[in-house]
């Protein structure tokens, strides 16, 4: 008996479908990333006097194998509306002039090159999109590891202007300064071993 | 033997005038500013009043250093005779505890500001430039502790100010014993 054409070919089409599924598994496996143990914060400075504010919610997915580091996949998507930096502040950023997240509720950074930068030291290029603009950025890492515990911290500089973050009056950049300091610690685990 | 006294006309010496203008105006000027600032919502000119008082505050502090250093070593002109005869011993209390007062102030009220700023988690960066310690830790409930101390010395040294010109002009106006030339810089004696 054979099946009709079309449910043959579907079955063909999931078998493929399963395999490479089941092959991506093996290959990349996810390392998971231990929100408590892990911070996302940045520096701005505001008439030369650094502030320093957190974002409280983020998602982030990584396969990354040390050794194949050209292989890895990094994404992240930052929730803006949970961004922390004073009871003052924190009630103006939301707002269309900072990030505007009723429109734009989520920052996201997608991998591209990863290059290996020495001894348990990465560079991580990317594109990095808040509040409607995308810029590629490269994000210097280093890694950590404890048992199986892989701790990821670096730090890179952005342009708020860039992305829109402050406009009209606090376009002005002798007020806020137009750089801001971006740096994360991430807990990771079943990252292989370096 | 009785105090020295000197001659009616006597004044204090230009440095000591100098210091003594500059910082009224600077104390009334920082006033005025963080009077008005503190209600603002957040946005650049709140930004900008913010570092300005903090700037203003750290002057004053440096100025009240130098001031009180001036004081200790340039000692004032004595009251004359006729003044020191005229004031009951309570005015004469109060005129020394005024002035004692006013110079721990001018101390406490810069410190305690700049403890607030930090521990707001907002360190003082002088001009923009130059960031100072921290000598409390950044702590929001510490720095809510310190924020109504910071206004109520200020208005403790407003009212002392207050309380001191009104002395000063009772003198000019119904003593008229020449008080306040002691601290004119152009009415030379």
């Amino acid at each position: 008996m054979s099946l009709p054409l079309p449910l043959s070919r579907m079955l063909v089409t999931s078998a493929l479908g399963a395999t490479a599924l089941l092959g991506g598994q093996v290959a990349l496996a996810q390392q998971k990333v231990d929100p408590a143990k892990s911070e996302i914060t940045f520096v701005s400075k505001q008439m030369g006097v650094p502030v320093e504010g957190r974002f409280r919610k983020f998602d982030a997915q990584v396969s990354f194998d040390p050794k194949k580091p050209e292989a890895g996949k990094i994404a992240f998507s930052i929730d803006l509306g949970s961004t922390t930096v004073s009871p003052d502040a924190d009630a103006e950023l939301p707002k269309a002039v900072w990030f505007n997240v009723p429109k734009f509720p989520l920052a996201t950074f997608q991998s591209g090159a990863i290059k290996a930068a020495g001894p348990g030291k990465f560079e991580v290029a990317g594109k990095l999109a808040i509040k409607g603009s995308s810029r590629d950025v490269v994000v210097p890492v280093t890694l950590t590891q404890a048992g199986a515990v892989t701790t990821a911290n670096g730090s890179f500089a952005i342009k708020r202007l860039d992305f829109k973050i402050g406009e009209g009056d606090w376009a002005d950049t002798s007020m806020v300064a137009n750089d801001v300091q971006v740096k994360f610690k991430l807990t990771l685990s079943g990252v292989g071993p370096l | 033997m009785p105090p020295p006294s000197s001659a009616p006309g006597a004044r204090y010496g230009l440095t000591a005038i100098a210091l003594h203008w500059l910082l009224a105006l600077a104390i009334l000027a920082a006033f005025a500013v963080g009077l008005y600032m503190h209600e603002l919502p957040l946005s650049p000119q709140r930004l900008k009043l913010y570092s300005w008082h903090k700037w203003a505050g750290v002057c004053i502090l440096l100025l009240s250093v130098l001031r009180l250093v001036w004081r200790i070593t340039h000692r004032p002109p004595p009251l004359s005779d006729q003044m020191t005869a005229a004031m009951p011993a309570w005015q004469r209390a109060a005129h020394h505890g005024v002035h004692h007062l006013m110079y721990l102030l001018f101390f406490t009220v810069p410190l305690v500001g700049w403890a607030y700023s930090s521990a707001a988690g907002f360190p003082v960066v002088l001009f923009g430039v130059l960031p100072l310690p921290d000598f409390v830790p950044a702590d929001k409930a510490l720095a809510e502790a310190i924020k109504p101390l910071h206004a109520l010395s200020a208005f403790a040294l407003i009212g002392l100010v207050l309380l001191h010109v009104g002395a000063a002009l009772k003198h000019q106006w119904i003593d008229r014993d020449g008080l306040l030339d002691r601290m004119n810089p152009f009415k030379r004696a």
